[in-house]
């Protein structure tokens, strides 16, 4: 976000806001009057934004497989307060504009307590705005940036993963020390690859190290080939990250473009092969190349039984593949997220009391609380430590190198690493 | 990398660009040529052809070939099949009526794209190519099999051309194309006709897409692009004329090759867009096209 | 025609009271559904003026919408100017993006005119993602709530957003009205059935085409400024293709060249995808069955269909 600059006038705003906010609620309680008063026996409702169809579906598909896991484990253990919990999933077809639609329809016609789900980072910024105006807890599972540096609002979070900022400035590091100094970037000219290309370069300069070149793709392209000579031969590592139903073609087309010739190290996202077999054809390029990963699609030994407890319930197996279908690969290192969301919610809930949306705020609240969240079953991917301020959580990242097929860790950052100077205190922020 | 063996690159990379937007297009030309209907499906009948062709090459065992040469027969004869049952289901009973025509193919977009999802998945998948062969030089290697699709969409293109200018089905095929009353007049079933070229159609883009599928991947959305590409070429090459096609295709895919040398990526696209638009707009009818109302 | 005067205002009055009476009846959720439809249907109604009345088939019509959504984002968000203002320099944009588009691509009809429209707005939505350091590309910006005010109207209010959309729904719907029913709107109508007699009639098409558009492109991007305030939300995904084919869907599916269809067809479009996704999860497919079976019964749309039938006076 530090591109844009956005005029800040707290005085005016809040006062707008204030002014805005009290009149919602009178709304928001004319609107529904039976059901301020519901039984606290009646499940708890939560909205699920779910990318089931548009280009995000084959995460929203292990998005809903993940939530519907830990959605069975939250309800064997006695749900919410006692209460049990039901999701609604609803599709927002990965478009901002239906986002805010589904948000929209999941808290007023659903009447939801919180809703959560969301990755894709437009249809974030598309619908946070408008569970700011119906004050409904909005929790985001996105790795974007968007939360933290400021743009959304109080009724905003995203305590279950770790965003894109601070997964690249915790990688740098390593990457400099290990692979190189001089980095070529290639990247969709995206927001999101807007992100890695400003947090990684600044991260890359901290340790001395330097972006040589910067390939921006516009979206619509479907073949790469042209555009790889702009890689400078002096580029020691090649950082890529891409994401869509084009992300295998550049893959191989890099691996053709390189063939047995030397090539430079290559660091990638695994946003570039989520969903996608690592061992499928054309891809045998990839061996001996590192890549981020949030959550270690392939078992790691010594992993911890809260690991194979979670892979278990959401029916992965020790290779990242659906237990059903080993050609069918998952979006494992993003879809802890929606996992750890839902027991950030439940513990949110209870902290605060939680008996009905009169207690939506202080259910942010308590969130906002919210510090040290330890490696367990709520949280199989790691422990993590939450900034109430910022509304943003910080956990572990994972590097590994492609051998024989599979993703083997060879470095995990700490926490430390990630950490950066807070761009905004959302909790001096009205509701 | 030096300036020459970039250009080389683009060059390639600009030649099999418009040999895949020859291939997309050949089978649009036909059908918009003939019918004069915008079929927005048109993308989907590719998608069709390249989600099958992953069923089909998964499905047959032995060497990847055996399972592509199967693809190359089997998927443009069901997505053939699947088109001619449009036709004769909506489209004829819609008179072939322009607006009602584009709501209706939107409708079977929906309709196709859903069916993929469903039944195939949200994942981009990939088919492996034929055959594994790698062209390596001095400065970089290039995939053999991309060539592959440059002889085989002139291959292709030739077959159409005489198909339509040396068959009897052709020559029915553009006598309605130019005249629909007098094709009716001396006997052509037009009905039959327009089945026809809508399968055919369909069916050319099911083999561009098994020939595609193992230089981009299986998606249920992929049938987008093709769509809007086949589209522009078609009408900056002229209507009906299979050589503007061709030509506009050539014209499209180096100049976004060779612009890219020149430009980043975003701008590059940008300009080949704008020099594109810039060629209708002062060449209206087309490359080949007769001036026309 | 003249006969049916009294019935013609009637029914488009008739129309915006009884959405202003809704508000009062409807659950929230379908209040705040009927806001977007009418903010989205000005974007309908702006592009039937081009298709419906005048006969251009444009496929870039998401350029004029984006025009003005960024045109107002752009101003009241980056440079701090007050919503009103921002509003006025949206609608600007949107006729002054289709003004610019018009000049060079009205020198092409049919088909023709169609691909360099749709070329011009995917230069545009790739502009956006070239500026992407100020724009943020596809993920886009909000909008302030504090800046969302217009004259005193705060518009992330529920019931002020909803009578703002139904003040602009009214004024762009009336003035469609207007414009079909006055002399310009016949020579619209006439260069759509038989641009060479018009010609020879004295009219030239070039110059009528061009008012046509400008007024589309208008209508166009006061939507697009009206639903980034309404809203607060300004991002790329407004300006790619998909929101080019849409209005040319909801027109179509309302009844190309009537006054009331655009917004019927943005009516139903929307209810078919949020009713058929509470029924199923493959709920493309309804929605895919619902336009054929929609299409097969009324080839003309709903209200073309109509018409034909049974009012021949709708306008």
């Amino acid at each position: 976000m530090k591109d844009i600059p956005i005029t800040r006038t707290p005085s005016r705003r809040g006062l707008l806001k204030g002014i805005a906010a009290g009149t919602g609620t009178l709304a928001a309680a004319g609107a529904f009057p039976g059901f301020i008063q519901a039984q606290s026996s009646e499940p708890i409702r939560l909205g699920f934004q779910l990318h089931r169809t548009g280009i995000g579906a084959a995460y929203g598909r292990w998005y809903e497989r993940t939530a519907q896991a830990a959605l069975q484990v939250l309800n064997d253990a006695g749900g919410i307060n006692g209460r049990p919990v039901e999701i609604l999933f609803e599709d927002d077809g990965t478009d901002p504009k239906r986002g805010a639609e589904v948000v929209e329809k999941l808290a007023t016609q659903g009447r939801c307590d919180a809703v959560f789900g969301a990755l894709f980072s437009n249809v974030v910024v598309g619908s946070a705005p408008r569970a700011g105006e119906l004050r409904i807890p909005y929790l985001v599972c996105s790795e974007g940036h968007h939360v933290a540096s400021g743009i959304t609002n109080r009724w905003t979070l995203q305590p279950g993963i770790t965003d894109v900022k601070s997964q690249v400035q915790a990688m740098a590091p390593w990457v400099a020390a290990n692979l190189g100094k001089k980095v070529t970037m290639v990247f969709p000219d995206y927001a999101f690859g807007y992100d890695h290309r400003d947090f990684f370069t600044a991260a890359m300069e901290a340790q001395g190290g330097e972006v040589v070149e910067l390939i921006a793709i516009p979206p619509t392209e479907t073949s790469f080939t042209r555009h790889l000579p702009r890689i400078p031969s002096e580029t020691e590592v090649l950082y890529h990250v891409m994401v869509g139903p084009a992300v295998l073609t550049f893959v191989k087309e890099l691996g053709e473009f390189y063939g047995t010739g030397d090539h430079p190290e290559i660091f990638g996202f695994i946003d570039s092969l989520e969903a996608v077999d690592i061992a499928g054809p054309g891809l045998e390029f990839l061996e001996g190349t590192h890549f981020w990963e949030g959550h270690p699609r392939c078992l790691q030994p010594g992993a911890s039984e809260h690991e194979t407890f979670y892979r278990a319930a959401v029916g992965v197996d020790d290779n990242g593949a659906s237990v059903s279908d080993a050609r069918e690969v998952s979006t494992y290192a993003h879809m802890f997220s929606a996992w750890e969301t839902l027991f950030v919610i439940k513990a949110g809930m209870e902290a605060a009391g939680y008996q009905g949306p009169d207690d939506r705020q202080a259910f942010v609240e308590a969130i906002e609380a919210m510090t040290e969240m330890p490696l367990s079953r709520e949280h199989p991917q790691g422990d993590k430590v939450f900034n109430g301020r910022t509304h943003q959580v910080f956990g572990h990242q994972h590097i590994s190198k492609v051998a024989e097929g599979r993703l083997e860790v060879v470095h995990t950052t700490s926490i430390e690493d990630g950490l950066y100077p807070d761009e905004v205190d959302y909790t001096t922020q009205p509701f | 990398m030096d300036f020459g063996p970039f250009l080389l690159l683009a060059t390639m990379e600009g030649l099999v660009m418009a040999a895949v937007l020859a291939l997309t297009a050949v089978g649009l030309s036909l059908v918009f040529g003939v019918m004069r209907v915008v079929n927005v499906a048109h993308g989907e009948f590719f998608m069709l052809g390249a989600v099958l062709a992953w069923f089909v090459t998964a499905s047959v065992p032995g060497p990847p070939a055996l399972g592509f040469a199967a693809a190359l027969v089997v998927c443009p004869l069901i997505v053939g099949g699947i088109a001619a049952l449009a036709d004769r289901a909506i489209l004829k009973r819609l008179d072939y009526d322009p607006e009602a025509t584009i709501v209706a193919t939107i409708g079977l977009l929906y309709i196709f794209q859903q069916a993929a999802l469903s039944l195939y998945g949200p994942d981009a998948r990939p088919v492996q190519a034929p055959f594994d062969w790698r062209l390596q030089f001095p400065w970089f290697g290039y995939s053999g099999y991309k060539l592959a699709v440059v002889a085989a969409a002139a291959l292709l293109l030739l077959g159409v051309r005489q198909l339509l200018v040396r068959s009897r089905i052709g020559l029915v095929m553009r006598a309605t194309q130019y005249d629909r009353e007098t094709a009716t007049a001396f006997g052509i079933d037009v009905d039959r006709v327009y089945a026809l070229v809508f399968a055919l159609g369909a069916a050319l883009a099911a083999v561009a897409a098994v020939l595609i599928v193992p230089i981009q991947q299986a998606h249920y959305l992929m049938g987008g692009d093709p769509l809007l590409l086949s589209f522009i070429v078609v009408i900056i090459g002229g209507l009906g004329s299979l050589r503007g096609t061709v030509l506009a295709a050539v014209l499209i895919g180096l100049s976004d090759g060779i612009v890219s040398v020149f430009f980043s990526p975003t701008l590059a696209k940008i300009l080949a867009t704008l020099l594109v638009a810039l060629v209708l707009v002062f060449r209206p009818q087309g490359l080949f096209g007769q001036r026309a109302a | 025609m003249t006969g049916h005067r009294g019935a013609i205002l009637g029914l488009h009055l008739g129309v915006i009271g009884v959405l202003a009476a809704l508000y009062f009846v409807l659950p929230a959720y379908h209040v705040s559904n009927l806001a977007r439809i009418m903010v989205l249907s000005v974007f309908a109604m702006g592009y039937n003026i081009a298709f419906g009345y005048t006969g251009l088939l444009s496929l870039g019509h998401a350029l004029f919408f984006a025009s003005g959504l960024y045109a107002t984002g752009t101003l009241v968000q980056l440079a701090g100017w007050p919503a009103g203002p921002g509003l006025l320099a949206g609608i600007a944009g949107g006729a002054l993006a289709a003004l610019a588009v018009g000049l060079l691509a009205l020198r092409t009809t049919g088909v023709a005119f169609m691909i360099v429209t749709l070329m011009f707005a995917q230069a545009g939505y790739l502009l956006i993602l070239y500026f992407g350091p100020l724009t943020r590309g596809d993920e886009g910006y909000v909008i302030d709530r504090a800046s969302r005010v217009v004259a005193g109207l705060d518009l992330s209010d529920d019931r002020t957003r909803y009578f703002a959309a139904l003040a602009l729904f009214a004024l762009a719907l009336l003035a469609c009205l207007a414009l079909v029913r006055s002399p310009t709107g016949r020579v619209l109508v006439a260069m759509r059935e038989n641009a060479e007699r018009s010609r020879m009639l004295g009219y030239d098409p070039f110059r009528y085409r061009l008012i046509g558009l400008v007024a589309s492109g208008l209508l166009a991007g006061a939507s697009g400024a009206a639903y980034g305030l309404m809203f607060g939300y300004v991002g790329a995904t407004f300006a790619s293709i998909q929101y080019s084919i849409l209005p040319l869907l909801w027109v179509l599916l309302g009844g190309a060249g009537t006054v009331l269809g655009p917004f019927l067809g943005t009516l139903v479009m929307f209810y078919l995808v949020d009713l058929s996704s509470s029924v199923t999860t493959a709920h493309l497919m309804v929605v895919g069955l619902a336009l054929l079976a929609l299409v097969l019964f009324a080839r003309k749309g709903l209200l073309g269909s109509l018409r034909e039938r049974a009012l021949p006076w709708l306008p």
